[in-house]
């Protein structure tokens, strides 16, 4: 099963590899993990996802809050929550580019860049979206693909700092 | 007032109270070594590196307090891993100072450069490198802070030499004391739920770990033992924690844990866990561990609940405050049956002592029968002997055995004795090793010898690796390899450094030996030979039930 985590963190050096090193070390499979700025100076925001039943996922985020750099953690897969990715796919369309367009309109996908034998791609949605997207492009022939990794918000006023257990860093010492 | 980085360094060591560090200077940490000179904190200078984080270790086991050790960059930082991965999986608070190369250097594979905060990330609870003398007093003042609250462990504050050399404004501080927090409101529920389930038990048992140690919960543990007559085991970092000689207390539990104490931990119905991780020295086959039984589970980390076994209900936070409010609510039962059933085991596992050859639970028994009315210390490093010790010395009180639990590693004994003995001047300390352990950190006699600690160093001497050699005889068919040591002269040793030796092959030479070394006022060796195929009973099958006892061919 599939888990969408939500953390604030302190915007510190290492905080990636801090992260990802603990997920790594406690055997737990990321599928994605995507880390960008907020609207505040010096917290970032990742967005993870993971595979494992419900066990698995209490034990993430009860290692993640022991990470210092670690504000608070919110599971957003538990409620409705909305989770976007995008993703560029480089698609050798040759004489069949009519056929992609037409199938890049029905998915929302915007054309980035085109050249003689290619169309660049750029598709913006869920896990699934962009999975169907990939799959019909996919004989096409996929000359190359970048995706980024999910990001999430809980649906309704609810925010992660509501969520927040610890004022600032320098409290958050377990 | 305006200081350098390395008087900053100083100064927020004093202010923590920190009278003695251990350490070895390098060129990137000089000007902190520098700094040293003139303050009123001792440094002592260990043979290794390895030695000093371990010596900080056994400080902070012994005494509560912080150990401190120092480093230089590169090679002095690497061979502090060891030290602090052996603090960290047995969360003792210890704060380590390395010097790194300049800042304008970083990144260019300069002499003596290692990436110190990238290796020990996952073997610290923190770390930190500091690129800004303005802001190497707040990381310092939070680098203590980390190290010893919540659950203590190792933090690494890595200086780089430019750092120390700079100028920063300084603002004395003094620490803010640790508040006591109150068992939070949101679990009075499981609190209730917890005394119902141990007042019904037909079977309770208490198992205390080393958090029980650490958050001085013994009182609370002994209140509620007494209160609803529960008896209690013991894992291997636990011990201390409940009195030996309580007639509550059934021994070690674990892998080489006493017959009553694993049967009882298997028979219980409701196991309240203090401070326990559970570790799988501990619980065997984790999904057995904890069938058919409730497991009340008492402990300051949230993430340690759940983490290896399923516990039914998890009661975190404030460890004493917990059991005491525990200790209250619990009703006590007639547990005639249960007492009956742990006083067969009893009497089925009575250990004969042997006196006809020297071995080493006699000399456990026999040195915890001399030193019962002083204050002693006991620290071992690993292997046989390390559970021969915890088998047979009967430790009485927190704080009094320091051993390497979770890292299991070898050569931890003699600097962590080291450590101890400065952490615990009013106690003496006696040091167990084999001789292969002894082999690997032997060379701090030297520290031992400097300062002329009145540690008693005890060689359990088989000429073998004798874990090893027991893992081997028992399961790869005593396909013996790589075990044999070929003898050493200790003695000679110890003389190299001005140590005073003494050699023992019969219960009788030991128990001279140990009398007179009990004399001693400085440091003191003993090496007792023993039988090479001598095997620490009883034992289970790591990954089995706790009650699967081997029967070794």
């Amino acid at each position: 099963m599939k888990h969408v985590l939500s953390a604030l963190v302190q915007d510190q050096p290492g905080v990636l590899v801090r992260v990802a090193g603990m997920f790594t070390r406690r055997g737990f499979n990321i599928e994605s993990l995507a880390v960008g700025r907020t609207h505040i100076d010096g917290y970032s925001r990742m967005t993870v996802v993971v595979s494992g039943d419900h066990s698995v996922v209490e034990q993430v985020i009860k290692q993640l809050r022991k990470i210092l750099e670690v504000v608070s953690v919110q599971l957003l897969s538990d409620s409705p929550s909305v989770t976007r990715g995008m993703a560029l796919l480089k698609v050798n369309a040759g004489e069949r580019r009519s056929e992609v367009l037409k199938l890049a309109e029905v998915f929302r996908a915007n054309v980035v860049d085109i050249s003689e034998p290619t169309v660049t791609l750029e598709i913006t949605g869920d896990d699934e979206k962009i999975r169907a997207f990939t799959e019909l492009m996919a004989p096409f022939g996929i000359a190359e693909m970048v995706s980024t990794g999910q990001i999430g918000l809980k649906r309704g006023s609810a925010t992660i700092y509501q969520f927040r257990e610890c004022g600032y860093y320098e409290q958050n010492v377990l | 007032m305006r200081l350098s980085g390395a008087a900053i360094i100083v100064e927020c060591l004093k202010e923590q109270g920190v009278d003695t560090v251990f350490g070895y200077p390098g060129g990137a940490i000089l000007p902190l070594y520098d700094a040293l000179l003139a303050a009123p904190i001792l440094h002592v200078l260990t043979a290794h590196e390895q030695g000093a984080a371990h010596a900080a270790d056994g400080y902070a086991r012994a005494s509560g307090k912080v150990g401190v050790c120092i480093a230089t960059s590169g090679p002095g930082a690497t061979n502090l891993v060891t030290g602090l991965a052996a603090a960290f999986m047995d969360s003792v608070p210890v704060v380590a100072i390395t010097g790194q190369v300049p800042t304008s250097l970083l990144g260019r594979d300069a002499f003596q450069e290692v990436d110190i905060t990238g290796i020990t990330m996952p073997i610290t609870k923190h770390n930190f490198i500091v690129k800004d003398v303005k802001r190497l007093a707040e990381i310092l003042r939070y680098a203590f802070k980390i190290a010893s609250s919540g659950r203590p462990g190792p933090v690494l504050v890595d200086v780089p030499r430019d750092v120390q050399t700079a100028h920063a404004e300084f603002t004395p501080a003094v620490p803010s004391e640790e508040s006591n927090a109150p068992v939070p409101a949101a679990q009075a529920q499981a609190l209730a739920q917890a005394a119902a389930a141990i007042s019904q038990a037909e079977r309770p048992l208490i198992v205390v770990g080393g958090g029980a140690v650490t958050a001085g919960a013994s009182r609370e543990i002994r209140t509620l033992a007494e209160k609803c007559r529960i008896p209690v085991v013991s894992t291997l970092m636990g011990l201390g924690a409940f009195p030996a000689s309580h007639e509550l207390f059934l021994g070690m539990t674990g892998m080489h844990g006493s017959k009553p104490a694993n049967n009882a931990v298997h028979a219980a119905d409701v196991i309240i866990a203090v401070g326990s991780r559970f570790s799988d020295r501990v619980t065997g086959d984790r999904q057995r561990y904890t069938q058919g039984k409730i497991l009340i589970h008492i402990d300051v980390d949230p993430a340690e609940i759940h983490k290896n076994v399923d516990t039914h209900l998890g009661l975190v936070g404030n460890t004493p405050a917990i059991i005491a409010e525990l200790a209250a609510a619990c009703k006590a039962k007639n547990l005639a049956g249960w007492q009956a059933m742990l006083e067969k085991w009893r009497n089925e596992a009575s250990f004969v002592y042997r006196e006809d050859t020297l071995n080493a639970p006699w000399i456990m028994r026999h040195i915890a029968a001399q030193t019962a009315d002083g204050s002693y210390v006991y620290v071992t490093d690993v292997g046989q002997h390390q559970m021969w010790a915890a088998q047979h010395l009967a430790i009485e009180a927190p704080r009094t055995w320091l051993t390497s639990g979770g890292l299991g590693a070898m050569g931890f004994g003699l600097p962590a004795a080291v450590g101890a003995q400065f952490g615990v001047p009013d106690k003496r300390v006696i040091h167990f090793a084999g001789d292969g352990g002894f082999k690997m950190t032997g060379a701090e006699l030297y520290t031992a010898a400097n300062h002329d600690l009145p540690i008693i160093s005890i060689i359990i001497n088989n000429n073998c690796l004798g874990m090893i050699r027991q893992l081997q005889h028992v399961f790869f068919d005593r396909r013996y390899t790589a075990c044999a040591l070929k003898p050493v002269d200790f003695t000679a040793f110890a003389g190299a450094f001005g140590i005073k030796a003494m050699v023992a092959s019969s219960p009788d030479e030991f128990a001279q030996a140990f009398a007179l070394a009990l004399k001693t006022t400085g440091p003191v060796v003993i090496v007792a030979n023993i039988a090479t195929d001598d095997l620490v009973t009883p034992m289970t099958v790591p990954g089995t039930g706790v009650n699967q006892f081997v029967s070794i061919p």
